[in-house]
């Protein structure tokens, strides 16, 4: 608020009294604008007039009163009442009615199909299609930045983050994940054992099949398969809840109510995914581990003691890290993609529907493609 | 805001001149004109899809236009920096159709939520304006609490309302605000926002559909036919020679509507 800078006195004048009543001449602008001042002045003129007995408020001075105005009003009234009769003067009709709420108010508790030449319209669509996959891509960075542009303000005022948004959003993305992707996880680890196990036995290198699973789980499906699974669950839901607010106009009224919908509803989920999701993918690849270990002991005997001791000679811990480091810009994309997708239904319900099945393939299909990436990346690293 | 009685100057609050919107090949408004004067009622009628709501959208800044100029209150919203556009938005109130809850909220924490992100007000302080609004918006104390989905359509907009008047604002816009209410909850709601503008001195800008509303609460009326507006009050619609207009007023509803009018 711009406080109109009137001080705290100007607002309530002691004017001498009438017969017995103390006196005090309301004047300047009861407005939201100058609360700061009103309050202040109220609580100084109540404290000023302890032990008065009757008071009159003269009112006819005031220059403009609004809700806000009318309820500091209503509040010295009241305070004033406790000490005797209290008369508000020189209020017209339309700011009496306003005073009379105000004094309830504060004192109570709490679309023809175009004719059809198939062969054409094959072409047309082929060619609208690559048109709105451009489009589509330059509006996908597009949002990118204004995001990032979002984050860094937010970055610097801090107090604006939503923390208990984050903090919901994590559960919902992160703990609520853990038995699925958990129980997948062990599934992979298993799979992957008792099919090494099979191959590396006709060389004699049961032993190897530590290293197979180590490696390909730590590194590369640990982190996959639970991005993957997060983009199917939490990057639809994403889509699903924002798409189904804009079919409400929720998103429409945010704007017009001056709040920004990228802050209120994409950063937070961003933020809780790229923070839930690494953690998520260690707990997969522990429990891929896990997996393994159990096929290795059913189909090998290799004791629980022999799988660690040669996963700590097989895998580095670097391993991990690189397969981790992954998790953060996975999360990013699903979270990105599913927040981008709900923003653009429009209108009907069954947009919602379709976005959100849009947003899965390519959220999906993003990080399998940065997945590709990062690994010509760090292998030109050498890591 | 300011709770004064009714303007009867020749403010203009809203000037649109030589509006054009297009979507793709669709033209939907060209070259409109438009004026709203500060403390009437002005109703926005036309057949579904003329691009009432779209007017109202662009009006408030939401969809911008193709050419054309539209100024509030003294600003070109087309021209508008973010901080300018933010301290508008505090002057004006919107009422979405249904209302336009967040259903997470409550009605009392949806009715705050322009107050506590746009002023430093304390919690009673808060609270009490919320109360009031509640209370203006002629709905039960105990609905405070109520989550939308716990509402009839009817309570839903006036919670709606409600929010719309948090901040005290000068304009106020209503899109269909009678539609999807039965016969007795319309007249209650045009007689509630009626009674407001009267007390409250406000501007409203509805669309709407309904005719007893038109002719009970509007001063002037603005109907949108050929991409443009004809303006004018509810005696100089029943003289106007456009065929819409015409079968609009002078149709049985029309008839029966003024008649009703009439009779009072
Ligand atoms: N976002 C949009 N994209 C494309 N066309 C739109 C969009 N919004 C509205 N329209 C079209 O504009 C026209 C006017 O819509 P609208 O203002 O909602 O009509 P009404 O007068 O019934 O409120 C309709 O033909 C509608 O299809
Ligand atoms: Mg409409």
């Amino acid at each position: 608020m711009t406080g109109t800078a009137e001080p705290a006195a100007a607002f309530l004048v002691p004017a001498g009294t009438a017969g017995t009543a103390r006196v005090l001449a309301a004047r300047g602008r009861w407005v939201l604008g100058a609360w700061d001042g009103l309050s202040q002045a109220v609580e100084g003129a109540a404290a000023g007039l302890a032990g008065a007995g009757a008071v009159r408020i003269e009112a006819q001075g005031i220059e403009a009163l609004d809700t806000v105005g009318a309820i500091e009003l209503a509040r010295l009234a009241r305070r004033l009442e406790a000490l005797g009769p209290v008369e508000i003067a020189g209020l017209d009709p339309v700011r009496q009615g306003l005073l009379d709420a105000a004094r309830k108010a504060e004192c109570a508790p709490p679309i023809g199909r175009p004719v059809e030449r198939p062969i054409i319209a094959v072409v047309e669509r082929a060619g609208r299609a690559a048109y709105a996959m451009l489009d589509e891509t330059l509006d996908l960075l597009a949002f990118v930045g204004m995001v990032a542009i979002t984050l860094g303000r937010t970055a610097l005022r801090p107090a604006r983050l939503r923390g208990s948004a984050i903090i919901h959003h994590m559960e919902k993305t992160g703990l609520d994940a853990l038995p699925i992707v958990g129980l997948l996880s062990f599934l992979i680890g298993v799979v992957l054992a008792y099919q090494g196990a099979d191959q590396l036995r006709r060389f004699g290198a049961q032993l190897f099949v530590v290293n197979l699973v180590g490696i390909s789980i730590l590194r590369e499906i640990g982190v996959l398969m639970t991005s993957i699974i997060v983009a199917g669950r939490s990057g639809s839901a994403f889509t699903a809840q924002i798409g189904t607010m804009q079919v409400n106009q929720e998103v429409d009224a945010m704007r017009t109510l001056g709040l920004d919908p990228v802050e209120i509803l994409v950063l937070p989920r961003m933020i809780a995914l790229v923070l839930a999701l690494p953690l998520l993918s260690f707990y997969a690849a522990a429990m891929g581990l896990l997996g393994g270990a159990a096929a290795s002991y059913a189909v090998l005997d290799v004791t629980l003691a022999q799988f660690l001791r040669q996963l700590q000679t097989a895998v580095p811990v670097g391993t991990m890290l690189v397969g981790l480091a992954k998790a953060p810009v996975f999360a990013a994309v699903i979270a990105l993609v599913g927040c981008y997708e709900g923003l653009k239904v429009s209108g009907s319900a069954d947009s919602v529907g379709r976005l959100t099945t849009k947003s899965v393939v390519v959220s999906i299909f993003l990080v399998i493609v940065l997945d590709a990436l990062f690994s010509i990346l760090f292998a030109s690293f050498g890591l | 805001m300011d709770a004064q009685p009714p303007y009867s100057g020749d403010e203009t609050v809203i000037r649109v001149r030589g509006l054009r919107t297009r979507f793709g090949p669709q033209v939907i408004h060209d070259g409109l004109d438009l004026d709203v004067r500060r403390g009437e009622v002005l109703g926005v009628v036309g057949g579904s899809g003329t691009g009432k709501s779209v007017l109202l959208k662009e009006i408030l800044g939401l969809i911008r236009p193709a050419a054309g100029s539209i100024e509030v209150l003294g600003h070109d919203i087309t021209a508008l920096s973010e901080p300018a556009r933010v301290a508008l938005q505090r002057r004006w109130g919107v009422l979405f159709q249904d209302g336009a809850l967040f259903s997470s909220m409550t009605v009392a924490e949806n009715v705050a939520v322009p107050l506590r992100e746009h002023t430093d007000l304390d919690n009673a302080t808060i609270e009490a304006a919320v109360r009031i609004k509640i209370r203006m918006a002629g709905l039960p104390e105990d609905s405070c609490s109520k989550k939308p989905s716990q509402l009839s359509g009817g309570m839903r907009k006036r919670a709606g309302l409600a929010r719309a008047l948090a901040l005290d604002p000068e304009i106020l816009f209503l899109d269909e605000p009678t539609a999807g209410l039965d016969p007795i909850g319309a007249a209650a709601f045009d007689e509630l926002v009626g009674g407001l503008q009267r007390s409250l001195g406000l501007t409203v800008f509805m669309v709407t559909h309904d005719l007893d509303s038109l002719i009970t609460v509007c001063d002037r009326i603005a109907a949108l036919v050929d991409r443009r507006v004809r303006t004018g009050t509810v005696a100089e619609m029943l003289t106007e020679s456009h065929p819409w207009i015409r079968n609009y007023f002078h149709g049985p509803r029309g008839r029966a509507a003024i008649d009703a009018q009439e009779a009072r």
